[in-house]
């Protein structure tokens, strides 16, 4: 059942034959062949485990065959009316891309528009409105009344027409982030349409905790820089040649509430900026010696991830991770940068709950090329997770790869995620595209593992058809897919040696009003049975807790008193000091914490 | 085997019994209620704003599907039927690599190429494909299609590049090869300023995508080249 390289070899060559229908390319592509991609001395390769059910997976569109571990498939939802073409799973015109959260909503981004679903029953997600609004990649954030998307395209219009924009300089054209308004959702009105030079491939909601009539958001463009007769001040040359180039930043739009019609560019901070103020100051393109990956040249940034109450964001940027200060959202302040000879370009951003440590995707192959066939880099097209020090310093802990080969057509490499909040752990669901959905147990940064997954088998065996996972988030106690050209998928967790029912419990009570995965929320546990119980799962579970006092912490759990819970709590912190000071073996910051909910549950 | 038989392969989706499958997914597979397949029936509704400051309108699913959304141009389909052989010039040149390359940097950067412009071949030709174009240009054969696209190699110029040995190698293949990612950018460009051009989105990102690999990379073929001089 293991792939070899004997099996890959054959696949090109089928696909080879099969697709180009000609003698054309014979000759060069089976040279091509030859030399096929080896894994480079300096990288591992994959390891994985030969009976993993994902492997073989039948294919198909809306029918391939699945594999699941952890999770409860709840429901598919395929994408609606309007929203895909029937002829074909991989009309990019239609491709579902992000998705953000607000209550009983859930709005799923696509290059066509986006969609408004009600999930007041997440097993049954209801579609109550389309909006068409073409332009690409169409990602989305809400933020109570507003909604905003991005546009990158050529052929996003200022009036959401669908039938493009023919002229190449043309004032109908829109390129940056629209604002729509809507009191109910039922009628979003385009309130603003910010245009920037280079589009906006995604964008972030930045908040301010010391200023609530203003929002702003962050624009990353990646595209082309548009001429200066369509947008005044565009520059598209290298630094050197005009200084006022609107590559090397990014875009500073603030809101103001009451009037976001008024949304207007403040601020495009050179965030790349080194000490003697030249604006390429980071990393050059290039790889980084021999048998390492080529990052890219620094001059974007593909993603941002603010995390305000850390006043924090982290800047995934095309060859470097950086670390912002958004203390002053209008202006961002870059406080340390990282670069890696693993990754090709860097993709995206999520701390963990505490704030100190940030995981970066690489996308490698920009996300339409198998990237994670046998013969990939362990490390190459994965995440790397790093412990964020003093002063913003960055440090590489490890890596972490969807654990099991893929095909040669189905596209596959790191991609968007959010945290689920099991109290004492940190853990990221994650979308790998066509690989599809994968948990990762980063607790231990050095070592992190899979805890769950799903995945089907590939649009096609034939052709690589770009597909799968653009999204995974967390939502209120239910996972949410965002699938290219399947629709929506819903999952629950599900008990496993790696999860308890109280962690699960302990993560499904935890409530938000919004989320958007670019404007990280900070998870508070209130004090509950399910979220001591999932503590002393954890340190049973490590087997670092004595029998008998894990068995004493569990008669207290089952039905304490508010004395009984009042007196643990001081032997565990006791425990904890004793630990700490090296007299006890155990698990000092989780007895803590246990102490901690146990004198919350005392006051109740 | 890794792979079991399926029937849903490529062409099967130009197949009216596909088209039927979705459909029949769209009432059957949305999840455990029914309800939802009863609200696809009824229609959601489907509304596009206006631009900012003008109201907008709503569409029925039947109304929807009739306006006729941004589709490819003949300049896209020349685009892609054109920078295939493009491409696979490049595979050529980079097949020489493994035997003459005298330095690590030059193969490095070659077995990077060869990856992506591999990728690349076979999204373009799936493209075309899909759309039921031709996958070669009419009346373009292998052999002719060299003078065609900017930035190719002559004949003279492929020849020059086998014969080649030792350093005399690596500097010929770093030049050829920055004339003909050069004259994959002129392409791109040429594309931009087609009317009605790139308005597909995949063809757009493919376009985008090759401006920016193809930039760096003759960035990073230059600074190679200076050690080698």
């Amino acid at each position: 059942m293991t792939q070899t390289g004997t099996t890959i070899t054959r696949a090109a060559g089928l696909l080879s034959a099969a697709l180009l229908g000609t003698s054309l390319l014979t000759a060069a592509d089976s040279a091509a062949q030859q030399d096929a991609p080896q894994v480079p001395p300096a990288a591992p390769a994959l390891e994985w485990d030969p009976n993993d059910p994902r492997i073989g997976l039948g294919a198909g569109w809306m029918d391939a065959e699945s594999a699941i571990s952890g999770l409860e498939h709840l429901a598919a939802i395929p994408r609606p009316e309007g929203f895909f073409n029937p002829s074909t799973p991989a009309d990019g015109r239609f491709s579902n891309t992000d998705l953000a959260f607000q209550g009983s909503r859930l709005i799923q981004g696509n290059y066509n528009g986006f969609q408004i679903f009600d999930i007041s029953d997440p097993a049954d997600p209801m579609l109550e409105l389309s909006v068409v609004c073409p332009g690409g990649q169409g990602d989305v954030s809400i933020y109570g009344d507003l909604i905003v998307m991005s546009a990158q395209e050529t052929r996003g219009r200022l009036d959401c027409g669908i039938e493009g924009v023919a002229d190449s300089i043309s004032a109908e054209r829109m390129r940056g982030v629209r604002i729509f308004h809507g009191s109910d959702m039922a009628n979003p009105v385009q309130v603003a349409a910010v245009q920037s030079c280079r589009g906006s491939h995604t964008h972030t909601i930045v908040t301010d905790p010391d200023d609530s009539e203003n929002i702003y958001v962050y624009i990353q463009g990646t595209s082309s820089v548009r001429p200066a007769g369509e947008l005044a001040g565009c520059v598209g040359a290298e630094p050197e040649e005009d200084e006022n180039t609107a590559l090397f930043r990014i875009e500073v739009v603030r809101v103001p509430l009451a009037n976001p019609a008024a949304a207007e560019i403040v601020n495009m901070p050179r965030i790349f900026a080194d000490e003697q103020g030249n604006i390429a100051g980071l990393w050059q393109g290039g790889d980084h010696g021999p048998g390492t990956q080529s990052s890219r040249r620094t001059n974007q940034c593909h993603d941002i991830t603010a995390y305000p109450a850390m006043g924090l964001a982290g800047g995934a940027c095309s060859g470097n991770g950086i670390l912002l200060d958004i203390t002053d959202p209008e202006n961002p302040r870059r406080m340390g940068e990282v670069s890696d000879p693993n990754f090709a370009y860097w993709h995206s951003a999520t701390f963990n709950n505490d704030g100190d440590v940030v995981v970066f995707t690489d996308e490698w192959g920009g996300g339409s090329a198998p990237r994670c066939r046998a013969t990939d880099p362990a490390t190459w097209g994965a995440n790397a997770i790093f412990r964020i020090g003093e002063g913003g310093r960055m440090e590489l802990a490890g890596y972490y790869k969807l654990p099991v080969p893929q095909t040669d057509t189905e596209n596959c490499v790191a991609h968007n995620g959010s945290i689920i909040p099991v109290p004492g752990r940190d853990i990221m669901a994650q979308a790998w595209y066509q690989g599809g959905v994968s948990l990762m147990d980063f607790t231990d940064p050095e070592n992190p593992f899979e805890i769950a997954f799903f995945d089907r088998g590939p649009l096609s065996v034939e052709s690589l058809f770009t597909g799968g996972y653009w999204s995974v988030y967390w939502f209120n106690g239910r996972l949410y897919g965002a699938e290219i050209s399947r629709g929506i998928d819903v999952f629950r967790l599900t008990p496993s040696e790696h999860l308890s029912e109280a962690e699960i419990r302990a993560a499904e009570s935890v409530m938000m009003d919004e989320f958007n995965a670019q404007l990280q929320p900070h998870v508070q546990w209130a004090p509950s049975v399910d979220v001591a119980q999932a503590y002393l799962d954890q340190m049973v579970r490590a087997n670092r807790i004595l029998n008998d006092r894990a068995q004493q912490i569990q008669r207290v759990l089952n039905g304490g008193s508010s004395m009984q819970m009042t007196t643990l709590a001081g032997q565990l912190e006791a425990d904890a000091t004793a630990i700490r000071a090296g007299e006890l073996g155990g698990d000092a910051e989780r007895m803590e914490k246990l102490a901690d909910v146990l004198r919350g549950l005392a006051m109740q | 085997m890794a792979f079991t038989p399926s029937h849903h392969v490529m062409n099967d989706f130009t197949r009216p019994s596909v088209g039927m499958a979705l459909v029949a997914c769209l009432t059957a597979c949305a999840g455990s209620s029914t309800s939802s397949a009863a609200d696809v029936a009824a229609g959601p509704r489907i509304v596009q704003p206006g631009a900012p400051g003008q109201s907008g309108r709503t569409f029925s699913a039947e109304e929807l599907a009739e306006v006729e959304g941004v589709s490819y141009t003949e300049a896209d389909v020349r685009f892609m039927q054109g920078m295939i052989p493009h491409h696979a010039q490049a595979l050529e040149m980079t097949a020489l690599v493994r035997q003459h390359a005298t330095t690590d940097a030059v193969r490095q950067m070659a077995l990077r190429m060869e990856i992506s412009q591999r990728d690349e071949i076979q999204l373009m030709s799936t493209w075309l494909r899909e759309r039921g174009e031709p996958v070669e240009m009419p009346g373009m054969g292998m052999g002719h299609a060299g003078h065609m696209m900017p930035g190719m190699l002559s004949p003279e110029q492929m020849d020059n590049l086998r014969n080649a040995r030792g350093v005399e190698f690596d500097r010929l293949f770093l030049e050829y090869m920055i004339q003909h990612h050069e004259g994959a950018i002129v392409m791109v460009a040429e594309l931009f300023n087609s009317s009605g051009a790139a308005q597909e989105s995949t063809v757009f990102k493919f376009a985008e995508d090759v401006d920016a690999d193809q930039t760096m990379e003759i960035e990073r073929m230059q600074a190679v080249l200076q050690t080698l001089r």
